[in-house]
């Protein structure tokens, strides 16, 4: 990651823009943004250094939001146009701001190559399950049965899971967290910053017109704590609100389970701890959904390699320096050339 | 004519033509191409004018022998300027029946067919569709027929050389090369000097083909021809004088780009998804392996155009290359490069179509694309290159109007450019006009959407720059600051500034000219891109002839140039040619309401002269002249 120091100390309103934020009263998309704010602050991201660039929908509208430099693009095509900034100038701290649709539907193809190249970019990936600025159609994140102006009698495709593609894509760095949470969502911004390649961030994020509630089997209060579990490198997988139930590999599988500490003697000492390196752990992480597991939050996978952009520059650096308009004189007349006499 | 009397010194008695078309046919594996490459340097080296016309198919390497497999490289030659491909062959060499039956059809009446007797066999015969040998039966009377077993003839040549059977019948093509080079007297050392680097590596194949290529030329040279078959001498043309080399549409291209943006001081970001034929122009880049040109081989069209369009965001020039499916995918970001006045410059080569149509064959119908072919009033500038050297200009010019006005401009190429090779008066780069770009980095009073009085282009602020940080997209934006707007009056001003930047470049381009005649009268023939060669020869031909006719020809296709409307009106009756079903031409009259009418070919195939003398012609009310 490129190392930028901080020329003054900025608070999270210096990078707010001027403009007056126009999502949908309680929209989480709010509560995104102030995380993004305050992640930038915390980081001491230089305003003139940072980009933001977006494709189509309510997540699209981040970019005007913030102080930084801003890119709202085309439907699905945020990840392409960040790679062509990248290649033009890799200096630049460039993220990308998506949502399910935009992302995983239109731009699925976008997505991928830019998770298979390892593009030095963050990508936040705004999953509401739904079709917010079309007005609530299903998208392709939407659980089977959604009930849409589009599937009035319930969607019957299966949907896809964000974290899975992105880890099928090669991602280098996998992460979630929930629009709400406050707390952790700058530091797992935080740590998606300090990834040198495509550092992939899925934040769940509450429609509150469209799809209000679609989380909360999940992320309500009452729930929470038995429903995630938030990871952190090297500690044991440990959940619940009494820190009583963990994850081990159930025997005899390659799966997980949940179990329960003190339970048929199991203690802390049975249960897996946390490897960010590690890609089966990853996928299997991934894949979790309540009620039988809990989702996974924070950073699931994080390995380095380097980016492509990287190492574009790289190549470019070896070559020779630009020899001005007398190299394209030597260029053309390499190889066979012959002379006209008067 | 007897051969048998002139003297040693002199050599045999040779027709003199002022020019010739010669086809090599063969396999796509045969080495068509390269067999014609060749001939055409040692033509060029002869001091010829020449142009070439590669014609190969869409399959990679199409099973052996069949017709649909069959490669071709067409070279006209000559003493005389030549400006087409030629409309009709000379010579035919056909390294199989196969390739006999499908360039046949271009053979003039007694033209010469040489053949490769060796492989003529049943299996051949029946793959080309054959019953009986064309050899054998009277369906070549009309020709003259040379039957050599060449494939025989190049294995005992390689002989010694220490190849296998295999290998030497690959030296086969060269073989045929050495005895066309003996028919029109051509020096052999420069494709002597060629094979030995070629092949540097591998001695023995080099041997190989420098044994076949001096035993073609000794077969003629020691008269195993039959003595009344003629031989020919093509003089020196009329060139002007300088240092020059052959140049395909696709190299002239590249150094145009490359020349463009040295010439802009920027980087080059060149993103772009493989299609037949734009694929080239991604090779040659890439293998300039230069420190200020990036290439990058996007997911598809979309990712390719984007990361051009991201790259230009961020302060180099962002250039995209297609052909017209993979255009019409990068349609929505041509909109978006448009509604934040950023600069970048779309190649399409264009070629056969709708949808896939003829992956390898040439079209120019690809004009309404360029000129209307996107949602909303969006107006960009459309260029178009007449012939491959002409590349190069127009590629500095594409460069220098995206980044003097902040726009995308499309540069139509076609198959035939692409492909096609001729000689090139190489430019000197001390000569060109440098155009820097100045990126915006004064904070004070920028506004992103901020016009220049003159362009009415907007800064290029990128990224980076301290003190300018600011938000652009493609939602309707504010005049001066930027910002989101929706306010209707804002929008009808903002559409009108954007057709009046890119109309104004018209002010900012040269004049058009007559390239041929005067002035009024009573028919000018209209072109653009490649069908400036065939026009420019058939409007020439029937002003020798004594008919008052010119040819006019449009690089800038839009906004069109200024003075074109009263040009055309200076004539009584306006010819279009195009190889598409009459685009340029709906163009010019609904722009000036004018009569032009058009002339249409969509055969995959350039223009003959003779289609556009002809149709001359009919309009003029004049039989044909003498001249074929």
């Amino acid at each position: 990651m490129n190392v930028i120091a901080p020329s003054e100390h900025l608070t999270a309103k210096d990078y707010a823009s001027d403009q007056e934020v126009r999502w949908c009263p309680g929209c989480g998309d709010y509560a995104i943004l102030k995380a993004v704010q305050k992640t930038l602050a915390d980081v001491g991201a230089r305003i003139d250094e940072t980009v933001f660039v977006s494709g189509i929908g309510c997540a699209a509208r981040f970019p005007y939001y913030l102080s930084t430099y801003g890119f709202h693009t085309i439907h699905g095509r945020a990840p392409a146009v960040a790679t062509g900034v990248k290649l033009a100038n890799p200096a630049l701290d460039v993220w990308v701001v998506t949502g399910d649709g935009d992302g995983l539907s239109i731009g699925g193809n976008q997505l991928l190559h830019a998770l298979r190249r390892n593009v030095d970019l963050q990508i936040l990936l705004f999953n509401n399950e739904i079709y917010g600025l079309t007005k609530g159609q299903y998208s392709p994140t939407s659980r089977i049965g959604t009930h849409s102006p589009s599937t009035p009698r319930g969607s019957i495709d299966r949907p896809i899971s964000a974290a899975r593609f992105a880890l099928g894509a090669g991602a280098g760095f996998l992460a979630r967290g929930v629009d709400t949470q406050q707390k952790h969502l700058p530091e797992v911004l935080s740590r998606a910053r300090a990834h040198k390649g495509t550092a992939f961030v899925e934040i769940f994020q509450n429609c509150i017109v469209y799809n209000d509630g679609v989380f909360d089997h999940f992320t309500d209060r009452a729930v929470a704590e038995e429903r995630q579990i938030h990871l952190q490198h090297g500690e044991p997988l440990v959940f619940g609100k009494a820190r009583d139930k963990g994850l081990r590999l159930k025997p005899g599988s390659l799966s997980l389970e949940v179990v329960s500490l003190g339970a048929d003697g199991v203690s802390e000492a049975d249960l897996l701890r946390h490897d960010e390196t590690d890609p089966m752990l990853a996928q299997a992480l991934a894949a979790m959904e309540p009620p039988a597991m809990p989702v996974a939050l924070g950073v699931i996978y994080c390995v380095g390699g380097p980016s492509y952009d990287g190492e574009v520059a790289a190549r470019r650096a070896q070559a020779s320096p630009a020899g001005g308009l007398a190299e394209i004189d030597a260029l053309l007349r390499k190889g066979h050339t012959w002379q006209v006499e008067d | 004519m007897d051969g048998s009397t002139a003297l040693a010194e002199a050599g045999p008695p040779r027709q003199d033509l002022d020019s010739a078309v010669v086809r090599f046919a063969g396999d796509s594996g045969d080495g068509m191409q390269l067999t014609g490459s060749r001939f055409t340097m040692a033509a060029a080296l002869a001091g010829n004018s020449l142009a070439t016309f590669p014609d190969f198919p869409a399959e990679i390497r199409a099973p052996a022998g069949t017709t649909f497999g069959v490669s071709a490289y067409q070279i006209n030659f000559g003493s005389r300027p030549i400006k087409t491909a030629g409309d009709k062959v000379d010579v035919l060499v056909a390294m199989n029946p196969a390739a006999l039956k499908v360039n046949l059809p271009e053979l003039r009446d007694g033209g010469l067919i040489i053949v490769d007797s060796g492989s003529f066999s049943e299996k051949n015969l029946r793959k080309a569709g054959y019953e009986t040998s064309p050899l054998e039966d009277e369906s070549l009377a009309g020709f003259r027929v040379l039957p050599v077993d060449m494939s025989q003839r190049t294995l005992d040549a390689v002989k010694e050389a220490g190849v296998t059977k295999k290998e030497g019948l690959r030296c086969k093509n060269i073989w045929s090369l050495g005895l066309i080079y003996w028919l029109f007297d051509r020096d052999r050392r420069e494709t002597v000097d060629w094979l030995k680097a070629k092949f540097a590596k591998l001695p023995n194949i080099a041997a190989a083909n420098m044994a076949a290529l001096d035993a073609g030329h000794a077969f003629g040279e020691t008269a195993e021809l039959p003595s009344d078959l003629p031989l020919f001498h093509v003089g020196e043309a009329d060139i002007a004088p300088g240092l020059y080399r052959n140049v395909t549409g696709t190299e002239a291209m590249a150094f145009g780009l490359l020349a463009g943006v040295r010439l802009a001081d920027l980087d080059l970001v060149f993103a772009s998804y493989p299609i037949t034929p734009a694929s080239q122009l991604l090779h040659g880049l890439a293998a300039l392996g230069l420190r200020d040109v990036t290439t990058f081989q996007a997911e598809d069209e979309i990712g390719a155009i984007c990361a051009a369009i991201g790259a230009s965001y961020a302060g180099s020039l962002g250039v995209t290359s297609s052909s017209g499916p993979g255009v019409a995918l990068k349609t929505e970001a041509l909109g978006l490069a448009i509604a934040a006045e950023l600069p970048l410059v779309l190649v399409n080569w264009q070629r056969g179509g709708p949808s896939t149509g003829l992956p390898t064959k040439t079209e120019q119908s690809d004009l309404y694309q360029a000129v209307f072919g996107r949602n909303a009033d969006s107006p960009l500038v459309v260029l178009a290159a007449r012939s491959p050297s002409d590349c190069f200009d127009c590629a500095i010019e594409a460069v220098r109007l995206a980044t003097k006005y902040m726009t995308p401009v499309i540069l139509l190429s076609d198959g035939y450019i692409a492909n096609a090779s001729e000689p090139w008066r190489l430019p000197e780069a001390a000569a060109m006009a440098p155009f820097p770009v100045q990126f915006r980095t004064e904070p004070e009073g920028f506004q992103p959407f901020q016009r220049d009085a003159e362009t009415l282009a907007r800064p290029w602020a990128v990224p980076g720059t301290p003190g300018l940080a600011h938000r652009i997209g493609g939602l309707e934006r504010a005049d001066g600051s930027g910002e989101i707007s929706y306010d209707p009056a804002n929008h009808q001003r903002m559409t009108e500034l954007r057709a009046r930047k890119v109309a104004k470049v018209a002010d900012d381009v040269a004049l058009q000219d007559v390239e041929l005649g005067s002035v009024g009268g009573p028919l000018a023939v209209v072109g653009w891109g490649s069908t400036y060669g065939p026009i420019s020869r058939a409007v020439g031909n029937l002003r020798a002839e004594g008919l008052d006719v010119a040819h006019i020809h449009l690089r800038n296709i839009w906004p069109l140039p200024r003075n074109l409307g009263d040009l055309l009106a200076s004539y009584e009756r306006i010819l279009v040619p195009e190889m598409n079903r009459g685009q340029l031409v709906t163009l010019l009259r609904s722009a000036y309401l004018v009569p032009a009418e058009s002339l249409s070919k969509v055969s995959g195939r350039p223009f003959q002269i003779v289609e556009i003398e002809e149709a001359v012609r009919q309009r003029l009310g004049t039989a044909a002249g003498g001249r074929a």
